[in-house]
């Protein structure tokens, strides 16, 4: 390990952007100065993955400095074979956005790239975080950002649903918080998560936990019925939002289970694993059945989420080796897919400014390129198998068939629905002859478009075939989580 | 060099195709250039299949594992007896459907010639490749490739008809394999850890019971809607507002076969043989295909439709393959691996038929073909040829798989069997042979409908008769030397230990 403080210049490189930002005049130079800036932490987060010993489970390019010692809190950073891959997940899509809401934003255009620019810099601190505090603020402040974008750059409805989204995850936040610090009192007073991760608790004291992070967890996951927030942000957001939405916000539910509930609270996760399996389930195939009626591609797309994220905590409940590493894979592939989908959508509707599924068709005779990619990443939705979204799908219904059949066969049903309206979305907008909305004339990808695109196909190909890079780095850290998981005592 | 290229032949005979694919949409406005690449893909795919024979023959595999994907889980190939098989039809058919479409397409003045020639080289790479898949995760990665780029060739009229049957054609196979196949896959790898073909199966050391057994296999079969096993059977005749050498080489050999071949895989390498037979999977499989046999004959027997008949034949004579390997007899196994060719070289002939006789008439009933045996003499022997080969008469290949089959249902004592393969040849001939008869022997009738070319106005054409005029030869050279297939078929049934 290098003494570099990387994860500290990961998080601080878009924060020192986003401060000088708001001082540039020009907007094009806005444009560049945030691409420039998150290109650079994106290349930072590659070496970092590059240089990660995939052979351990440690936290690595650890940082630790004391904040508030009376308090026990200090920030504290570090990076497993988890959280590695989600940093690398926002920093690939943080240039991508800058890069898809290049004509797409024209009115204060300094401002959209400095939320942005923070935006950035408060996700990947939340997954570099070690110390509960420290993730705290951050996870909350994250909410600020976002809802600027979804309120200022948003559509026609989009203080509702800014204010929606504020709401239902503030909502959430604050019974995280009083159970964080349940937490730190029963584990000798101290914010920092390894520590708290080894500590034991009575089971009554991980029930009443285990419940506070569920609100705040099954909010941005979401979860059913706690989902109603997501397809009005979605549709309200602008391009970069919706693909921050789905491609991190989502994932730092899943995270929130996966780094507190499942290793901190193990006897409460298996005390409550029924329920999440259960509602799991539900989740998968109602947001199925929500998605197959949809008109608006950016609804279905939206509840096609709420399924696909069912799959993701299916997965992490099973508390099997190939369920856990199913789901975690499955989080990164969603991340790349249905910000890839987003990414198509703000494309198309850029150019026919309807987000009607039935106003368009024959769009691979007509804009071929585009075809060809919002076919792929359609696709790798639907799971095809060579296509990233297999894997996740494959690993987590083997372990789920482990658990229970029922919720297998729950799996699986979701995943027939998924091909149903991710195929008739294809067959709608993609085939047949050329439509588009009042007969307008779209033209195809520029290489701007190109640049952001092409990124995420090569992970939709290569976590396809060959995800096993990521299952290598990862592996150790879930091997970990497994012995964690284990329940000292068997509850009641 | 010269090594490695020989060490990847497998890979290179699926590239072949994909990249005839490529060449084929860059050279779109050059027709003829265009469709010169198909016929040398096929001329070549077909020369590196069978540049792997040999070594098959001696007993040997040729394996390639390109890289794992998950643990125990590999994107692997292996060319073995069955694959051989698969891999030789479909590559060696393919040589004639090429021609064939060159006349057929151009004699019909279709649209979108490129799409159609393009999905269709992808589709041979899908074929081969699912032949040559040495584990259900890559075999399943190109069966699914293959319902995808069959897709556009379904739709590729893209009128309201074609539409309609695209649409049931990908509700069938998708849905299948993204409801059963999927549930199949991820109990088999939660179940052996592993998804890679073993000659006694994956199961061994497994405690499943034998019910969760039994229901991954059916989630298998039914899974694997390719082999068209009723209920699961009516994307086929679906499929036919195709053009016709989709029809013939698609639907008749490489998609279909694509099915009963992953079954194959499934009975023999993913469940075994003794599974198969200790939990009475292989007798309960045997009974519904033999449903499917009769039912499908029946079926084709009321159909006057001439492709629809066709159809409705081809879900029968599936079921016959799958039938061989089920009665765990050696000689059925023997005559349901042959069946794999005897029948692609039959039904590959009466679908290029029916598109000869629609390219010179117009005509797709049978009631409409009365006298047409004058006209189109050459295509109307090939017809009554391939009818031979599917009734299973000599000297036509279906002679020797069906004679197989006969002894297999014997050796394995079921009388019931038996009497089956006798009903549908009874049936197959009922529903064949009235239409070489009315061909030739009935005096053509004045037709009031204008879309129909005037009876003596009907004449062969030659670019689509030569290559159906060829397949006919093939399958009549399968029934006098059915060798090659013979012992391919006979490594199989010795590699699954009957």
């Amino acid at each position: 390990m290098t003494g570099l403080p990387v994860l500290s210049m990961l998080i601080l490189l878009p924060a020192v952007g986003a401060v000088v930002l708001p001082f540039l005049r020009a907007a094009q130079t806005a444009r560049w100065f945030a691409f420039v800036f998150l290109f650079a932490d994106f290349l930072l987060a590659v070496w970092i993955l590059t240089t990660f010993d995939a052979s351990s489970a440690a936290m690595q390019f650890g940082e630790h400095y004391a904040w508030v010692p009376s308090l026990g809190i200090s920030y504290r950073l570090g990076v497993d074979g988890i959280s590695v891959w989600f940093v690398l997940l926002t920093t690939l899509l943080g240039w991508i956005c800058v890069l898809a809401s290049w004509t797409s934003i024209t009115t204060r255009v300094q401002e959209f790239m400095t939320c942005l620019l923070a935006m950035q810099s408060l996700m990947v601190g939340v997954f570099c975080a070690l110390d509960m505090i420290l993730f705290y603020i951050l996870w909350e402040a994250m909410l600020v950002p976002m809802y600027l974008i979804i309120g200022i750059w948003g559509g026609d409805n989009r203080v509702y649903a800014s204010f929606k989204f504020f709401l239902y995850t503030l909502a959430g936040s604050l019974l995280f918080l009083i159970g964080i610090l349940l937490l730190y009192f029963n584990a000798g007073q101290t914010f920092d998560m390894l520590a708290l991760m080894d500590a034991d608790y009575p089971l009554q004291l991980q029930i009443w936990v285990f419940l506070a992070f569920l609100v705040a967890f099954a909010v941005k996951v979401p979860m059913v019925p706690l989902h109603t927030w997501l397809p009005d942000a979605h549709v309200q957001a602008p391009t970069a939002g919706s693909i921050i939405l789905a491609g991190v916000l989502l994932k730092m539910g899943a995270y929130g289970f996966l780094r507190f509930s499942l290793p901190m609270l193990p006897e409460a996760s298996h005390f409550f694993a029924p329920m999440m399996i259960a509602l799991s389930s539900v989740a998968i195939v109602y947001g199925g059945f929500l998605a197959l009626v949809q008109s608006d591609i950016k609804k279905l797309i939206a509840y096609s989420s709420v399924s696909h994220m069912g799959f993701i905590t299916l997965g992490l409940f099973t508390f099997d080796a190939m369920g856990l590493s199913g789901a975690v894979i499955q989080m990164f592939n969603h991340g790349i897919t249905t910000g890839a989908l987003f990414l198509c959508v703000g494309l198309i509707y850029q150019r026919g400014h309807s987000r009607e599924i039935a106003a368009y068709g024959g769009l691979i005779k007509m804009v071929p390129l585009f075809g060809i990619l919002f076919a792929a990443f359609l696709l790798a939705s639907m799971a095809l198998p060579g296509l990233n979204g297999f894997i996740g799908e494959l690993l987590v219904l083997a372990g789920a068939f482990g658990v229970s059949g029922w919720a297998g066969a729950a799996g699986v049903l979701g995943a027939l629905i998924g091909a149903a309206y991710l195929l008739g979305v294809y067959r709608q907008m993609l085939l047949g002859p050329i439509k588009a909305p009042n007969g307008a004339e779209l033209w195809d990808l520029n290489p701007r478009e190109l640049a952001c695109a092409l990124p995420l196909l090569l992970f939709v190909i290569w976590f396809g075939l060959y995800p096993k890079p990521f299952l290598t780095i990862l592996q150790p850290s879930l091997d970990q989580l497994m012995i964690q998981l284990t329940p000292l005592a068997v509850p009641p | 060099m010269l090594e490695l290229l020989l060490s990847i032949r497998p890979i290179l005979a699926i590239f072949v195709s994909l990249t005839a694919a490529v060449l084929i949409l860059c050279l779109r406005h050059r027709a003829n250039l265009r469709d010169t690449v198909s016929v040398v893909a096929a001329v070549v795919k077909f020369a590196i299949v069978i540049s792997l024979a040999p070594l098959v023959l001696a007993g040997g595999t040729h394996d390639l594992t390109l890289f794992e994907v998950l643990p125990g889980v590999t994107f692997a190939f292996r060319v073995d007896a069955l694959g051989m098989v698969f891999a030789t039809v479909s590559s060696l058919l393919w040589i004639l459907a090429a021609l064939y479409s060159i006349g057929y397409m151009r004699s019909q003045n279709e649209r979108a010639q490129t799409r159609f020639f393009a999905a269709f080289a992808v589709s041979l790479s899908a074929a081969v490749g699912g032949a040559f898949a040495a584990n259900l995760f890559t075999l399943v990665i190109f069966y699914e490739v293959l319902s995808l780029v069959t897709y556009p060739l379904v739709y590729h009229k893209e009128d309201a008809t074609s539409w309609a049957g695209s649409r049931r054609y990908m509700v069938y196979l998708v849905g299948a394999s993204k409801s059963l196949l999927l549930a199949g896959l991820a109990l088999t790898y939660h179940l052996a850890g592993a998804l890679d073909f073993m000659p006694q199966g994956l199961f061994g050391d497994t405690e499943a019971s034998g019910t969760l057994l039994s229901v991954v296999y059916f989630c298998y079969l039914f899974g694997f809607a390719k082999a068209a096993i009723m209920p699961f059977h009516a994307w086929l005749p679906a499929a036919m507002v195709a053009p016709t050498p989709v029809s013939a080489l698609l639907h008749a050999v490489a998609v279909v076969k694509m099915g009963v071949f992953c079954l194959l895989r499934v009975i023999f390498h993913v469940m075994g043989v003794d599974l198969m037979g200790s939990l009475g999977l292989a007798i309960a499989t045997a009974y519904l295909v033999s449903f499917t046999i009769v039912m499908a004959s029946i079926y084709a027997l009321t159909r006057d439709d001439l492709k629809a008949r066709l159809a409705y034949s081809t879900v029968s004579q599936l079921s016959y393959i799958i039938l061989g390997a089920v009665l765990l007899t050696p000689m059925a196994a023997v005559g349901g691996v042959t069946h794999i060719a005897a029948h692609a070289f039959s039904k590959i002939t009466l679908f290029f038929c029916a598109g000869s006789i629609y390219c010179a008439s117009h005509r797709r009933n049978i009631s409409d073909l009365a006298g047409i045996g004058r006209q189109l003499p050459w295509t109307m022997a090939a017809f009554f040829i391939g009818s031979l080969g599917m009734i299973g008469l000599p000297p036509t290949g279906g002679f020797i798989s069906k004679w197989y089959l006969v002894l297999g249902s014997a050796q394995a004592g079921e009388m019931v069997f038996l009497a089956v393969l006798l009903v549908s040849a009874i049936l197959n001939a009922a529903y064949f042979l009235p239409v070489t008869y009315t061909a030739f022997f009935e005096r053509a009738k004045p037709s009031q409908d204008q879309s129909l070319v005037a009876m003596q106005d009907v004449r062969e054409i030659p670019m689509v008769a030569a290559p159906l005029l060829a397949s006919a030869l093939l399958s009549v050279a399968l029934g006098l030397n059915p060798g090659f297939f013979v012992e391919l078929a006979q490594l199989v049934m010795r590699g699954a230990g009957l």
